[in-house]
């Protein structure tokens, strides 16, 4: 119901948490007094703003990307260690850390971060550094877009994390399935607090699909057919296809929930005749293509990390490229596969199991690719290589694990258990989360200058590898003992007592590794003197943004290129084949504060609509749309780079002689 | 022709970018037009569509939503011979059709309220007054879209950013006409036939 009062359903009760909440609360408020005292300090006000915060550099939100979802990350691992820790203790007499409410909210907490900020952000970050780069392009196609896209996605994450101070979060899992998830089961805000963060940030990641697709389409350099693109490139044009289809599906789903519970509409009630299984349906209609929506740039990213460290071609290009498709048309024919025990019958369940061992095909052919592209080259062991060894062994073993899944009757055995939870944890973690670690290593010194500490790098990759089979391998073991998910107390007699704890030391693992992983950023950029990429191509790479400058330029290219091959810049070296240095002017877009009142304002909405506080709602969207107004009639929006500045810039990193 | 501004704003990444954007939101409709199959039948012992729904007000309406789409077509032939006044005519009969339209909407869904069949009577009506009033919110941006475009083309001329927007919009339009359709065929039809 929509409230009278002026404040809605806010009240001084939000305020009031049990100790590990008030903890939670005081670490957070502690890190942004922290780096509100550090910008003042340094003065660094200014530069934040001007140089970042309005940037419409897709180099800059990529890394603005990336520290939100690092963040995010050790957000949501500290909810896998309470987990842990609590499922360890929490034995017989014995109840653990955290109340049950309590740690309800804490699981549901923990997936939607990792799912929406940690893994999305990553993705976004990633491509926004490499695609345009890539495919020879000076920005994306819709630039300001991108950088509401950004906005949106901080909106969303900053309005996830402000349910931890005011209010509660939703106990209703990473999904939220009614009849639980509506008014008269959660009646407090903490769905709402969850509705409204994954809506936000959601539309970021529509808008970001419909522009890199365009991106791809439209602005790759001459030259380049879609058959030469390189293959991060083909993976990202299959997830971006993939969200602008499921994407749009999760907006709905979550609308018609929300209007349920604050206008009483009778969508997945249990009564009056609502139908909550539709929900079921719909969020796994988004659900299951999400999936691959993560896992397809990972793929691309091990096929460049691969062929680039084996200095070999990728073998099979083109069955790489029908296997992304492939996966992209299948991804949505095996949702039900998440549901097998719904009931819809066994013919229904005969299907969604056949495709979903169907599906597993196409990634197949990819591994083999994968491994043949290594068969006979020259393989060098760097970092984003561990990664992706680590990824191989790991993947193939929660894919099997999948395919056992994808049995109905195995699956009725195993459904709801600890088994599903190292499944899926093998595909996120090993499989999505290497994957972006190994991209963000590699691409680190094309956007940063410099490269990264190897040692610490490989430390940090073997931790991860280690602690993911200590953490998840006992998991296994456990669903197949009968524990189920989300369960924060069992009897001593169960026996499984030894193996939570070993489960929870390979979460200590992990978190070790991600502090390896800070180190080796903070130790290279520390030692940044000694780490200098100084000719742009650190790896000896084969495709085009390594034949610019390290850190790459804000125009990116001085020169459009032309692309005569794939793999175009291996085979410029390899033919000494050199660019005609023909300077032109240039228009590059100018930065635009209007993303950040577009975050301001949907937050405003966001936030306005968890309390039912009606005024702010309604304020916020003024200024979102107000926003969008002055942008749509703004003429003044980009600025000329000459070509003597170009050339300059060219002199000053190659010198003389190029 | 070829360096008409109109031409030139179809061949624009911007208009690339839009019909993705409509293929986005033909996604959502699907799942509401799927809310709707599935939940028609659930009247919770309420009235059902066919005892609700008025054919002549329904075709009226799809009448009245099909000329504003020729009118927003006039409007980019008039564009095209670069004729402003004619332009900012046809943009204002379609700006007003399409008023119409939402205001008979409107009133419908009030009526339906008034005489106890809200969204909160059933399953059935929760998923019509969402799908119906979706198509709606989408009407009444495409209104505030028009007139932006309309205030520009008085203030600026015939510009490139001018005649962008309204193609874009006319793009738009259509793709709500042909929604139109679908929820004729599929609300009001069938409704009435009680399939």
């Amino acid at each position: 119901m929509i409230e009278a009062n002026f404040l809605g359903l806010l009240n001084i009760d939000a305020f009031r948490h049990d100790l590990i909440q008030n903890v939670g609360v005081a670490i957070m408020s502690l890190s942004v007094i922290f780096v509100v005292l550090g910008l003042t300090y340094f003065k660094k006000w200014q530069w934040l703003f001007k140089e970042w915060l309005s940037s419409l550099d897709h180099k800059r939100i990529g890394i603005m990307y990336i520290v939100v979802a690092l963040l995010m990350l050790s957000k949501a691992g500290f909810d896998a260690l309470i987990m842990r820790t609590q499922q360890a203790l929490s034995v017989g007499n014995h109840h653990g850390i955290v109340s049950s409410s309590h740690y309800q909210q804490i699981f549901s907490s923990h997936g939607s971060t990792m799912i929406f900020f940690a893994a999305m952000g990553l993705m976004f970050g990633i491509i926004n550094l490499a695609v345009p780069l890539m495919i020879g392009a000076r920005d994306v196609a819709f630039p300001w877009l991108n950088s509401v896209s950004f906005w949106l996605f901080a909106a969303g994450m900053i309005l996830l994390n402000t349910s931890l101070a005011i209010g509660d979060f939703s106990g209703a899992g990473w999904l939220a399935y009614p009849p639980l998830s509506e008014l008269q089961f959660s009646p407090t805000v903490g769905v709402d607090y969850w509705i409204w963060s994954l809506q936000i940030a959601g539309i970021g990641s529509l808008l970001s699909g419909i522009n890199f697709i365009v991106t791809i389409l439209r602005k790759r350099a001459k030259g380049m057919d879609l058959m030469k693109m390189p293959m991060f490139v083909w993976s990202i044009l299959g997830s971006m296809t993939l969200v602008t289809f499921a994407f749009p599906v999760l907006t709905a789903t979550l609308a018609l929930l929300y209007l349920d519970r604050l206008i009483g509409t009778h969508f997945f009630t249990a009564g009056g005749g609502g139908n909550p299984m539709m929900y079921v349906n719909l969020i796994w209609a988004w659900g299951h293509p999400e999936v691959y929506i993560l896992i397809l740039p990972a793929f691309g990213i091990f096929s460049e990390v691969v062929a680039t460290f084996s200095k070999k071609k990728l073998f099979g290009y083109k069955s790489m490229v029908w296997a992304i498709w492939a996966i992209v048309i299948l991804s949505f024919t095996v949702w039900l596969h998440h549901f097998f025990t719904m009931g819809a019958g066994a013919d229904v369940n005969g299907f969604f199991g056949i495709m979903t061992m169907i599906i597993a095909i196409p990634t197949g052919v990819k591994i083999f690719n994968w491994l043949f592209t290594m068969f006979r080259g020259r393989i060098t062991f760097t970092t984003p290589m561990i990664w992706f060894i680590g990824f191989i062994l790991l993947f193939s073993i929660g894919g099997v694990a999948g395919v056992l899944l994808a049995v109905p009757p195995a699956d009725f055995q195993l459904h709801n258990s600890l088994f599903l939870v190292a499944h899926f944890h093998s595909m996120i973690v090993s499989g999505v989360l290497f994957g972006y670690f190994a991209g963000i290593v590699y691409w680190f010194p094309k956007f940063s200058g410099i490269k990264l500490n190897e040692k610490l790098g490989k430390i940090a990759a073997y931790l991860w590898i280690l602690g993911f089979i200590v953490a998840f391998v006992p998991l296994y073991a456990l669903g197949i003992m009968g524990a189920t998910r989300r369960m924060d107390h069992y009897s001593a007699s169960m026996g499984w007592q030894p193996l939570f704890i070993v489960a929870g030391l390979g979460v200590l693992i992990i978190g070790s590794g991600l502090l390896t992983i800070v180190a080796q950023v903070a130790y290279s950029v520390y030692k940044h003197s000694e780490n200098m990429d100084k000719t742009g191509d650190p790896w000896d790479g084969r495709t085009i943004e390594w034949s610019i400058p390290s850190p790459a330029p804000s125009y990116n290219f001085a020169i459009l290129p032309t692309i005569q091959k794939s793999d175009d810049f291996w085979d410029m070296k390899q033919k000494n084949r050199k660019v005609q240095k023909d300077y032109v002017d240039i228009l590059m877009p100018k930065n635009s504060y209007l993303g950040l009142f577009i975050a301001a304002g949907s937050f405003a909405f966001g936030f306005g609509a968890v309390w039912h506080i009606l005024w702010l709602s309604i304020f916020g969207l003024l200024i979102v749309i107000s926003s969008i107004i002055v942008r749509t009639i703004d003429e003044n929006t980009e600025f000329v780079i000459t070509k003597e500045k170009l050339f300059q810039d060219d002199i000053q990193y190659y010198g003389e002689t190029r | 022709m070829e360096n008409n501004l109109v031409v030139k704003a179809e061949k624009s990444k911007t208009y690339l970018g839009l019909w993705i954007y409509i293929l986005t939101d033909c996604v959502l409709f699907a799942s509401l037009f799927a809310v709707y199959a599935t939940l028609h039948t659930n009247t919770n012992g309420g009235e059902s569509a066919q005892m609700l729904f008025s054919m002549p007000l329904a075709l009226t309406q799809t009448l009245i939503l099909l000329t504003s789409s020729l009118t927003s077509g006039l409007a980019i032939i008039s564009a095209l011979n670069k004729d402003k006044n004619k332009i900012l005519f046809w943009s204002f009969i379609t700006f007003l059709l399409g008023s119409i339209f939402l205001f008979l909407e409107f009133r419908e869904f009030n009526h339906l309220v008034a005489i106890g069949d809200s969204w909160r009577a059933s399953g059935f009506l929760s998923s019509y007054f969402v799908l119906v009033g979706t198509h709606g919110l989408h009407i009444l941006i495409g209104l505030i879209w028009i007139i932006i475009i309309s205030i520009l083309i008085v203030a600026k001329g015939i510009t490139a950013k001018s005649m962008k927007g309204l193609v874009m919009f006319n793009l738009f339009w259509h793709f709500l006409d042909v929604i139109w359709i679908f929820i004729f065929s599929v609300v009001y039809l069938m409704g009435h036939m009680g399939l």
